[in-house]
């Protein structure tokens, strides 16, 4: 039922929870980011953000993670709602 | 000579597998992996870098019942696809293709058993290299407080090797480990069956064929695959080359093509099916992680990295760490250079008449292994904290907490602790770089920091301030000129990194911005046996590696002030002086004021001040005629221009290994004996007089800013250049940092002497 909206990880805003729908391009840091477990279909949420705003904490697969917002922006993702997570 | 062994007999001693064999510890970032290390061998045999490369080699051994096994603690990796010195460094290592490191018998694989998941990924790269694996779930104690469980012999069942639960951090579980490691090392082992669909499989056959047909070349399969999965590879590239593959980059390319069409896109397929494969393993026998141990984690978390309360509490930390490292190691420094040092230099004394060898021994050897041993305080401090803050989890977010701040120097937040503690000393500064994973930021971070005005600058600061810069204050005292002179000195060299970082990023270590991907481990109670090995394992390294060059370096500034020069009248007045002064303390202590002088050593009748004044002179003399001296007054020409005399040019090239030495050494050279502090009314007054001559004096306001600057900038500290060579692994890097230190340290100086003489000339 979604729409292809072209949201991304730094659009996520923190408690907020996501799918992962892709990782864009096929570089050394699209390559990182699937190896640290940010796969397609993958359900991920912010848990907050840097004081300065900038890098973002994510929780995936039962662990934490930060990325900056440059790195956030190369993952697809769809938005859920609350009732929405498994 | 017959001397040659025949090579079978080297073998059969290198190899007799039943007893000797050779583990490789694998693992990623944050498992305790060297906890385990430690665990397993205690301290290292041997640290070291891989040859070219700034990749640390970690060898140690232990003992079991049947004999020695040697262990090689590969750098903490997330993958093997290799694209970083560190991953390529680790598949040439387990493929057997590093030349300096025996045949890997056994992998053990150690994993975060509080995040089993993203840690098994490794794993399923491991286990395509067809060796036996040992898989350590470390971390045991801390997935059982959270109250989870992982059944073990149910996951060694599904993954086909051995696991065994370990809690690193208590030694708990080492000696199964290393029953287990024993066990698989007999064992035959079957080949691990592809996780990836049979598409896959199909072209990797294919394609190992025609490199064997093509070039002759035999690749094991899973690097075959890797040079499918790897877009842009270097293995792939460095193939290419050879005449007979320069169809190669098209053929992958092709292959590639045809993996889409069939829905199966590189690279996305590689960690869609491995994690796939992980989360069929594990369904059913891990319990998810607990919510309620994850939310308390979430909360220190909205604390630590609060808008407000994170800059705070990380401000507080750096403050209380800053201080630690510097007040706090002062009275052990002090320590080492005042009482251990005088107390050795006074028991050779009464041991060896003055000569060469005492003055190779006192000045040369023990001022050497001083200038090394001195940095062991910082180093140890410093180290202490950082294995606090990294395994109570902090460490992570003081990263995390500073990253927006730090990629405005073009870094990351990795590089602020390595820069805030070189203000107190750049030695441990840059061994604390190994934080930075990402090569290019590391070293720009290692050739910065001894732009940080460290704490060896002070005493020439102190020295300079005091005797030239006038004591005005403002603000009923509360702001004074001298003390805004010395905060200064310490923002010069900290607005000069900003650009210099800039350049350095640009012209030497040019490419993308590193991605800053960091995991954020879980907040604990810190563990005193990690700290312990943490803080244990730099001071060896520092010791063992660079404190020889540091101590070679001291005594070869040593011999340049020492020779040529005939020391013979010096040495008789010293021993008179020491006769002189044995002779009163002997006759105080016999309470007798009868005055009588020594067979055949008459004391000329002169008072020992006297004596004193001819022995500074005399040792001023020789400095002069020495190589030192002789160097200065070559070098003079080159330092005019910044208003210094050839005096101040010896003080600088002789404060080669040390900055601080410069003191030391004009007190030398304007005849004040060895013994001056930068608080000495001798060695201001004396360089308050010194003339030009013609009558002008050498030291004005603007020769006093341009020798702060100088020295604010220059990289005279041997000690900081040797760990340069350590941690870069090449002498490329501390030559480099020493021209382009020295190179702009001249020219800031030379620009403050001009300038200052100029605006002084218009005031007048």
């Amino acid at each position: 039922m979604s729409s292809p909206t072209l949201l991304t990880l730094a659009d996520i805003a923190p408690g907020q929870t996501a799918t992962i729908s892709e990782v864009i391009g096929d570089d050394a840091i699209a390559v990182r980011l699937m190896e640290m477990g940010l796969t397609d279909g993958e359900t991920v949420r912010v848990v907050g953000r840097a004081p300065l705003g900038d890098p973002i904490e994510l929780s995936i697969r039962g662990y934490k993670l930060s990325l900056r917002k440059l790195e956030a922006a190369r993952v697809r993702v769809q938005a859920q709602k609350a009732s929405d997570v498994t | 000579m017959d001397s040659t062994i025949p090579a079978s007999s080297i073998e059969r001693q290198v190899s007799s597998p039943a007893a000797k064999f050779t583990v490789a510890l694998v693992g990623n970032p944050n498992t305790g992996k060297s906890t385990f290390f430690s665990a397993l061998c205690g301290v290292p045999a041997r640290i070291g870098n891989y040859p070219g490369v700034t990749v640390e080699k970690k060898i140690g051994k232990y003992r079991d019942s049947q004999g020695t096994v040697t262990v090689v603690d590969l750098p903490g990796t997330y993958s093997l696809s290799a694209r970083t010195p560190d991953e390529m460094v680790s598949v040439d290592v387990l493929l057997g293709r590093q030349a300096d490191v025996a045949h890997v018998d056994v992998i053990v694989a150690i994993v975060d058993a509080t995040n089993l998941e993203r840690n098994l990924y490794l794993f399923t790269q491991l286990r395509q290299l067809n060796r036996p694996i040992v898989l350590v779930l470390n971390m045991w104690d801390r997935m059982q407080a959270e109250g989870r469980t992982i059944e073990v012999d149910e996951l060694s069942r599904r993954l086909g090797v051995r696991v065994v639960a370990v809690s690193a951090s208590r030694s708990q579980g080492i000696d199964e480990a290393k029953k287990m490691i024993r066990q698989v090392a007999g064992e035959p082992h079957a080949t691990a069956a592809s996780l990836f669909p049979p598409i896959l499989e199909g072209e990797v056959n294919e394609l190992s064929q025609w490199l064997r047909e093509t070039a002759d070349i035999e690749l094991q399969p899973f690097l075959v695959e890797r040079l499918i999965f790897d877009i842009g590879g270097a293995h792939a590239s460095e193939l290419a080359r050879r005449p007979k593959l320069s169809e190669l980059p098209a053929r992958l390319a092709q292959i590639r093509e045809r993996l889409a069409v069939a829905g199966q896109k590189v690279p996305a397929l590689e960690t869609r099916e491995r994690y796939k494969w992980i989360r069929s393993q594990l369904a059913g026998i891990a319990s998810v992680p607990d919510e309620q141990s994850r939310s308390l984690s979430d909360r220190i978390d909205q604390v630590l990295t609060h808008r407000v309360w994170g800059f705070l509490m990380f401000g507080l930390i750096m403050f209380a760490i800053f201080q630690a490292i510097t007040s706090g190691t002062v009275w052990a420094m002090d320590w080492i250079t005042g009482s251990l040092q005088s107390w050795l230099v006074s028991g050779v004394e009464s041991l060896l008449a003055p000569g060469t060898l005492r003055s190779l021994v006192n000045d040369g050897i023990i001022a050497g292994v001083g200038s090394v041993i001195v940095f062991l305080p910082q180093i140890l401090m410093l180290f202490f904290f950082i294995g606090l803050l990294e395994d109570c989890g902090y460490m992570a977010r003081a990263a995390f907490v500073m990253d927006k701040l730090m990629t405005k120097l073009g870094l990351s937040g990795k590089s602020f602790l390595p820069l805030m503690s070189s203000f107190a000393c750049a030695v441990p500064g840059i061994m604390a770089t190994r934080v930075i994973e990402d090569r290019r930021d590391r070293m720009v971070t290692i050739l910065i920091a001894p732009l940080m005005s460290c704490s060896a600058r002070l005493p020439v600061y102190v020295l300079l301030v005091t005797a030239f810069v006038p004591q005005v204050s403002w603000l009923g005292g509360w702001i004074g000129l001298q003390g805004s002179v010395l905060f200064a000195m310490h923002l010069v060299g900290l607005a000069v990194a900003v650009p210099v970082a800039w350049l350095l990023k640009k012209f030497f270590f040019p490419g993308d911005v590193p991605p800053f991907v960091m995991e954020l481990p879980s907040y604990k109670v810190p563990s005193p046996r990690v700290v312990f090995y943490r803080v244990w394992e730099r001071a060896e390294a520092f010791l063992t590696r660079a404190g020889t060059l540091i101590f070679c370096t001291a005594v070869l500034v040593w011999a340049a002030g020492y020779f040529p020069g005939d020391h013979r009248p010096l040495n008789e007045l010293t021993r008179k002086i020491e006769q002189a002064q044995a002779q009163a303390a002997e006759s105080a202590e016999a309470d007798a004021s009868t005055e009588k002088s020594l067979d055949g050593l008459p004391l000329d009748g002169l008072p020992l001040e006297v004596l004193t004044a001819q022995r500074r002179q005399l040792s001023g003399q020789l400095i002069e005629q020495s190589l030192l001296g002789r160097s200065g007054k070559l070098i003079e020409p080159v330092v005019k221009p910044l208003g210094w005399d050839w005096k101040i040019g010896v003080g600088v090239i002789a404060s080669f290994p040390a900055r601080e030495v410069i003191i030391a050494t004009l007190g030398t050279i304007y005849s004040l004996g060895g013994d001056v502090g930068e608080e000495d009314e001798g060695l201001r007054a004396a360089i308050v007089r010194s003339r030009w001559p013609d009558g002008r004096p050498v030291y004005t306001l603007p020769v006093a800013l341009s020798i702060m600057v100088f020295f604010a900038l220059c990289a005279q500290c041997a000690a900081t250049l040797m760990v340069i060579k350590r941690e870069t692994n090449s002498w490329r890097w501390p030559v480099f940092t020493f021209f382009y230190m020295t190179a702009l340290a001249y020219v800031a100086a030379l620009l403050t002497y001009q300038v200052g003489t100029l605006i002084l000339g218009a005031m007048a």
